[in-house]
């Protein structure tokens, strides 16, 4: 079984600032990892291959620097690394992100499953992997917390939902994004992170994806109006006293605020 | 000259430093307390590849040099020493005799699985009346028809509790001086094998430092380990070894203890400023930098000599005996430094203090590192 995991390179999210006067977004260079959700999709991929047996290819869109969290990931055991490069491809949004993922996809050899991460904890849309299924043409089930079987052309898995979990069947080749719910990952061994230094990468430009860069890069269709830190909180309010009376003081707010 | 680490020792401080902070130090308080040794922690570490970073591939190991080694060792003390000991007994004190005395066959039968972290190897030459005297053994062996019977106990054995296969020293009659000891690998199933007393102790608490009984203990031939009166040859080479990790145990400790403390000092404000700009503590932190510093080069110079091939019994010394001393000097300090909040659990230097102290005693106290070194010296 071939299973692709598709992997952001994010910043530190705890370090960035936005400038509030310009709006620029500043991310510290030394900042980068491999978005800590797509660690657990990264971690699902290699127990469904150390079960089934298979590889696990992981893919990335991203500049130079990206090739950091796919060394990252072959540390952790992943067998092959690719790499979608090219200046044309900056500053692409979700939309235009998943047309380059899903060509890269179609470069690979029969891929049966793509993982995602749940969401990247930069932009934290979660809208990627939907549109990859979407440019695919492949059935996807999302936030899965569960692989509950597994063969070469199904698979049925557990979805969380909001209050528990479905259970889905969906033909592979398929698209699933998973919740951390699902595992707990593994850390570098001193082999992987050797064999990870050397390792080839095999990277694409858009002329070897053969995609039509009117679509992608700063001609994606999404535009940035204006960036702004997100408004402080206001500092909380803790009731004290006796617990009727909490509940009586508690009971007033909420009605003042018009929330009961 | 180059005081650089290589690429590849880079990666390993990366690999061993991510695995200590995420998986050792949020739990090290808590193994202290309860003076208990994580079995899955051992097996991870297995995985990783810590427990066999200078044995062969072809056996299971990482193949790595023995800076690197050193590196790891100091970045696993730096989350919890008591794990981070038992990469130290894997490697120096049961995986190198294995690997320079062993045969084919005992190296392809143990090696692996003490790699993986799946089997638990040991070495056990201390004697409630053989300590710094390891010569004057009391344990002894007798020959069989088809292999060796031993009878004594061994005592303060590292991971002894949970020991698969033990290297033993015995001698062939007490009072027969180096040439008379042996060195046999002893399963825990063998007859007559017994865990004794698991000790309560200062520091180091949870790793379990264990006394093995042997009443008439059946050895195979083939257990033998090297050749019969090489016993002696065989503990005094791996002691080289394991006293070089046994200094970068002793860095690690201190470079943890320094950095708590530096950053406390920055945070603490008494008489309205911070304590870090009291030159009281300036002074503190600037000496405890300097040992630190002396410390690891010391244990550096003696490694690469060893993955040069030269003699490094004289450096393993001197790493040994001043890394464990600043180790303690340095955590020390990092509780003065701290005040009355170092002397409290929660706030860890304390207990790098207890650990910190046992460096200068197992492995060759500072005393007998001084007369090895002297040795030298004198030659
Ligand atoms: C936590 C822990 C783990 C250990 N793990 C192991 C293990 O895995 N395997 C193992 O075999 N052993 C192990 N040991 C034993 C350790 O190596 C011995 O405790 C050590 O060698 C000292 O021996 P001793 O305790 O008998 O002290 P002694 O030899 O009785 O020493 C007492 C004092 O006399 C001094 N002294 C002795 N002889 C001389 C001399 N000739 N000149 C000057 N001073 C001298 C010593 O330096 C010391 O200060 C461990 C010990 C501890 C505490």
């Amino acid at each position: 079984m071939h299973i692709v995991v598709c992997i952001k390179q994010v910043p530190e999210i705890e370090r960035v600032k936005v400038d509030s006067g310009t709006g620029k977004v500043i991310v510290p260079e030394d900042s980068s990892m491999i978005n800590p959700f797509d660690e657990y999709a990264i971690e699902e991929a290699l127990r469904i291959k150390e079960k089934h047996g298979g590889t696990v290819t992981v893919l990335t869109m991203g500049p130079a620097s990206a090739a950091e969290a796919l060394r990252s990931a072959l540390a952790l055991g992943a067998d092959e690394a690719v790499h979608l490069m090219d200046p044309a491809f900056d500053g692409s949004d979700a939309a235009a992100t998943a047309t380059l993922l899903a060509a890269g996809i179609g470069k690979l050899d029969k891929v049966s499953l793509v993982l995602f991460g749940r969401n990247a904890v930069d932009t934290d849309a979660s809208s990627v992997p939907g549109y990859v299924a979407g440019r695919l043409n492949w059935p996807q089930v999302l936030f899965v917390r569960k692989f509950v079987e597994l063969s070469a052309d199904k698979s049925k898995v557990e979805r969380m939902t909001e209050d528990g979990y479905d259970t889905c069947e969906i033909p592979l080749p398929g698209v699933v994004s998973v919740v951390k719910e699902i595992n707990e990952p593994r850390l570098p061994s001193l082999k992987g992170k050797m064999r990870a230094k050397k390792a080839p990468i095999a990277t694409f430009s858009a002329a070897a994806l053969g995609v039509d860069t009117a679509k992608v890069g700063p001609n994606s269709p999404t535009t940035i109006v204006r960036s702004q830190p997100p408004p402080t909180r206001k500092k909380g309010e803790i009731l004290e006293g006796e617990p009727d009376d909490v509940a009586a003081k508690l009971f007033d707010k909420l009605r003042a605020d018009q929330i009961i | 000259m180059n005081f650089e680490l290589t690429e590849d020792q880079l990666a390993v401080q990366e690999v061993a430093r991510e695995f200590a902070e995420k998986k050792l130090k949020p739990r090290a308080e808590e193994f202290d307390t309860e003076a208990r040794f994580d079995m899955d922690l051992l097996r991870e570490m297995g995985e990783l590849g810590f427990l066999g970073i200078i044995i062969p591939e072809e056996y299971g190991g990482g193949g790595m040099d023995a800076v690197s080694y050193m590196i790891a060792a100091e970045e696993l003390t730096r989350g919890c020493a008591s794990h981070a000991a038992a990469v130290g007994l894997s490697n120096s004190l049961y995986g190198y005799p294995l690997l320079t005395y062993g045969t084919e066959e005992q190296k392809k039968k143990y090696l692996p699985g003490v790699c993986a972290g799946e089997k638990v190897g040991a070495f056990a030459l201390t004697e409630p009346g053989a300590g710094s005297d390891a010569a004057g053994l009391s344990t002894t062996f007798k020959k069989t028809d088809n292999g060796y019977i031993l009878n004594g106990t061994k005592i303060f054995i590292t991971m002894g509790a949970v020991a698969d296969n033990v290297i033993v020293f015995a001698t062939s009659k007490k009072g027969s001086g180096p040439r008379g000891i042996s060195a046999f690998l002893v399963d825990k199933d063998a007859p007559g094998y017994e865990i004794g007393t698991i000790e309560k102790k200062m520091g180091l608490k949870a790793s379990p430092t264990t006394e093995l009984i042997f009443s008439d203990c059946v050895i195979p031939q083939e257990n033998l380990l090297g050749k019969e009166g090489h016993g002696f040859r065989i503990a005094m080479s791996t002691l080289d070894g394991g006293r070089i990790s046994c200094g970068a145990m002793g860095v690690g400790l201190a470079q943890e203890a320094f950095n708590i403390a530096v950053k406390y000092s920055k945070e603490r404000e008494q008489f309205g400023k911070p304590i870090a700009a009291l030159q009281a503590i300036q002074f503190h932190l600037a000496e405890m930098s300097i040992m630190i510093e002396n410390a690891r080069n010391l244990v550096y110079k003696a490694a690469w000599k060893k993955d040069q091939g030269q003699d490094y019994s004289l450096e393993a010394a001197q790493a040994k005996l001043y890394a464990s001393e600043i180790s303690t000097k340095v955590t020390h300090k990092a509780i003065q430094v701290l005040g009355g909040y170092g002397y409290i659990r929660e706030y860890q230097v304390e207990r790098m203090y207890r650990d910190a102290r046992v460096t200068e005693l197992f492995e060759g106290t500072s005393e007998i590192q001084k007369l090895v070194i002297a040795r030298y010296l004198l030659k």
